[in-house]
């Protein structure tokens, strides 16, 4: 079965409070934080963007696994920060790794869920027998303009899942999709920061699509939340995934490994990615998981995951690259001023 | 003048309302009004209806031959009439339409209102409203709707003994009603501590004192009473009908914490229908903001200035209470389409007078309706009787 071979995350080590976002834009801290549940997000450095974040990504994914990297025969990017407006971050993955030249490569846009359809399209070309490993990552250092809502949360990081068939640590026993066209948040071409809809963002957007993708999977699999260990869903904040693992039958218990986003914030297409991720870092064998990311636009991608004994096995080496839970430990935090510096918000004269 | 009746009431659930159009609001709430009063849209003879910005937050004017259009009576050419007094606006289409079955000039009228809000972001749904107030003098300077009642939340809490914990009693109380009526956009209850550690809009005012953003629609039927039982075993009366307007800027006003259209209004609507504030067994009050409802009970002359609060606390505004105040819930938990919030009064009056208001309901023969434009430069207030 075609499934999950390994995976590896990269979250940048700086960090801003949001209490010193809302210092400077006059804004109630503890409101905001009792809000969105959000109390601090990730902040790439100075040279840190979405390849590099991608290319870590796909480092550890590699450390924890030997893979031989010419069978990798296709990369896919999911992100709304490719450094790039033309010109494929994929490919400079491929570089960095030696995955180059026989392979094919392309970059995803869909908001927050280009990572998963990445995973997907693998899924198709691992499991058509065109290629034997793809990588899909989902990466971004997430934009949200100054004082804009976004900004307590917009953060940075992403995660690589290497797809292939037979010793998988996770199968991928189904994957399916809800996708309409409901314009809840956009960035047009030449924009610096994305918009939304505001309070459409929920209800017609996220709820909606999330929901749809995950009733649609229990009906395919003839599963319901009680039959999954973990689940993970997309987290622009923390109540968002709470709240629809309310109304979907998932206990808080269930959701917890894969909620990071309290000390992470948005990474957006890295965003259930890396809570998968995190998922995986504790999962046994025998463990089943429930993901749904949500992308803007919108749509979601459902899986049902059963972790291997393959996880524990010699060929998998979980502790060689760091679990998301020491990527978020001692982090050095910012001040707003240092941020704006790290976010290229202050505007240099030449 | 003839005595005129209200025959049907139809009112769309208050909410956000992401899928429903701003035409199929109003259709879908002109058809429940037709079917309770038991009449086809063939009937009509006129259409009043109150709308106070869809040119702004759906960008259509014209919304008199709209509604006529999609009501389904283009063919039939009546006239249909877009009245508006921002949020004043339903109010005053029902008043219209009460003026148009009085006068004689015709039998059978509906009076709808219809606000699409949701359409628009909250920064763009704040400036429309700002519009309610004087452009020039107040929002070109920063004034909003928070801003201008928090002036006068502050005028009255200096001037007379009113509470922070009483304020927050009128959402309190609110929201227990609104949790008993089944189109209220809020029906969560909620505790006075909920109010106070709800985020500051405009010191004193906090989130839970402030009515939301809210997509809606409600329509009334009036005909005649002379041929209201053609249509109805249970009429009910429109006893009064009474319009008041004062200066647009708040700070032009005699004094900012009483509306003196509303004290002028009610005095009119009392005269007109022979009775006096001990007569009338619940009112629907415009509370936008937790103070407005205060300031309404004192200024309609339900007690003395500076002691709405403590009726508020006494629990004498409650359902069940002395003299029962917004029992559906009122702009703060039933939501506040701006256009159709004084025709949701309306019906929610009728359904009280009918005895259909099912867990909400009080004992009441005569209730009134109570509607407010802007900071008060305009006042609508109704008078009915069962």
């Amino acid at each position: 079965m075609v499934g999950i071979y390994s995976y590896g995350v990269y979250i940048p080590r700086y960090r801003i409070k949001v209490q010193e976002i809302a210092r400077i834009w006059g804004a109630n801290a503890d409101d905001i934080m009792r809000g969105l549940g959000v109390f601090e997000k990730s902040v790439p450095d100075l040279d840190e963007d979405t390849a590099t974040i991608a290319v870590e990504a796909a480092r550890a994914a590699l450390r924890r696994r030997t893979i031989d990297t010419e069978a990798v025969g296709a990369i896919y990017v999911g992100s709304e920060s490719h450094p790039y407006a033309v010109k494929p971050t994929a490919c400079t993955v491929g570089e960095a790794i030696g995955a180059t030249p026989n392979m094919t490569a392309a970059d995803y846009e869909f908001a927050c869920k280009a990572g998963t359809a990445g995973i997907q399209t693998c899924m198709g070309l691992v499991k058509s027998g065109m290629i034997p490993f793809g990588i899909a990552i989902g990466a971004d250092v997430a934009q949200g303009a100054p004082g804009d809502a976004l900004e307590y949360t917009a953060a940075a990081g992403g995660a690589a899942f290497v797809i292939g068939e037979g010793e998988t640590i996770a199968e991928i026993n189904q994957t399916c999709s809800f996708t309409t066209d409901t314009p809840d948040f956009w960035r047009r071409e030449g924009q610096s920061y994305p918009r939304h809809g505001g309070r459409f963002t929920g209800d017609p957007g996220y709820f909606k699509h999330v929901q749809g993708a995950a009733r649609l999977m229990f009906e395919r699999a003839g599963t319901s939340p009680k039959d999954y260990d973990y689940a993970v869903f997309h987290q622009p904040n923390a109540k968002f995934p709470q709240r629809v693992a309310k109304l979907l039958g998932f206990t808080d218990e269930q959701i917890k490994p894969g909620l990071v986003v309290p000390r992470l914030g948005n990474t957006y297409s890295g965003a259930s990615m890396i809570g998968l991720a995190a998922t995986l870092d504790v999962a046994k064998p025998g463990d089943r998981i429930f993901v749904t990311s949500f992308g803007s636009g919108a749509g979601s991608d459902a899986f049902d995951i059963t972790v291997t004994d393959v996880i524990e096995s010699e060929a998998f080496n979980r502790a060689a690259a760091p679990t998301v839970e020491q990527l978020l430990a001692n982090p050095t935090y910012l001040d707003y001023a240092l941020y704006a510096k790290h976010k290229g918000k202050i505007v240099m004269q030449r | 003048m003839r005595d005129v009746a209200v025959i049907g009431i139809g009112c769309t659930e208050f909410g956000e309302h992401w899928s429903t159009s701003f035409r199929d609001l109003f259709v879908k709430a002109g058809t429940l009004a037709l079917e309770d009063a038991g009449i086809s849209g063939e009937e009509i003879d006129a259409l009043y209806v109150g709308n106070m910005s869809a040119g702004r937050f759906v960008e259509q004017e014209h919304i008199g031959a709209l509604i006529a259009d999609y009501a389904g009576l283009a063919t039939k050419n009546i006239p249909s009439t877009r009245v508006e007094a921002a949020c004043a606006s339903g109010g005053l289409a029902f008043r219209q339409a009460v003026i148009a079955v009085a006068s004689g000039m015709e039998d059978v009228v509906v009076a709808a209102g219809v606000e699409k809000m949701t359409d628009v972001g909250t920064g763009a749904s704040v400036d429309m409203l700002a519009s309610a107030a004087d452009r020039e003098w107040e929002g070109f300077v920063g004034a909003t709707f928070p801003g201008l009642y928090a002036m006068i939340a502050n005028d009255y809490m200096h001037r007379y003994p009113l509470t922070r914990e009483q304020l927050a009693m009128v959402a309190v109380k609110n929201h227990e009603n609104g949790a008993r009526n089944p189109i209220a956009q809020f029906k969560n209850r909620i505790t006075v501590d909920t109010v106070l550690s709800s985020s500051l809009v405009a010191d004193p005012l906090r989130l839970f004192d402030c009515s939301p953003i809210t997509d809606g629609a409600a329509a009334v039927v009036v005909v005649p009473l002379e041929r209201a039982h053609e249509f109805t075993d249970s009429p009910v009366k429109v006893l009064a009908s009474a319009q008041a307007s004062d200066t647009i800027a708040l700070h032009d006003r005699r004094d900012i914490s009483t509306l003196d259209a509303t004290v002028a209004a009610g005095k009119r609507a009392f005269a007109q229908a022979k009775l006096t504030p001990k007569d009338i067994d619940m009112l629907e009050v415009h509370d936008c903001f937790t103070i407005a409802e205060i300031c309404a009970i004192e200024d309609l002359g339900f007690c003395k200035k500076g002691e709405a609060g403590r009726l508020t606390e006494e629990g004498a505004t409650a359902l069940g209470g002395e003299i029962p105040v917004n029992t559906s819930g009122g702009l703060k938990a039933c939501g506040h389409p701006v256009g159709a919030t004084g025709i949701k009064q309306i019906c929610e009056v009728v359904t009280q007078l009918r005895g259909e208001a099912g867990a909400r309901q009080v004992d009441a023969e005569i209730g009134m309706a109570h509607n407010v434009g802007g900071t008060g430069a305009t006042v609508v207030v109704h008078i009915l009787g069962a």
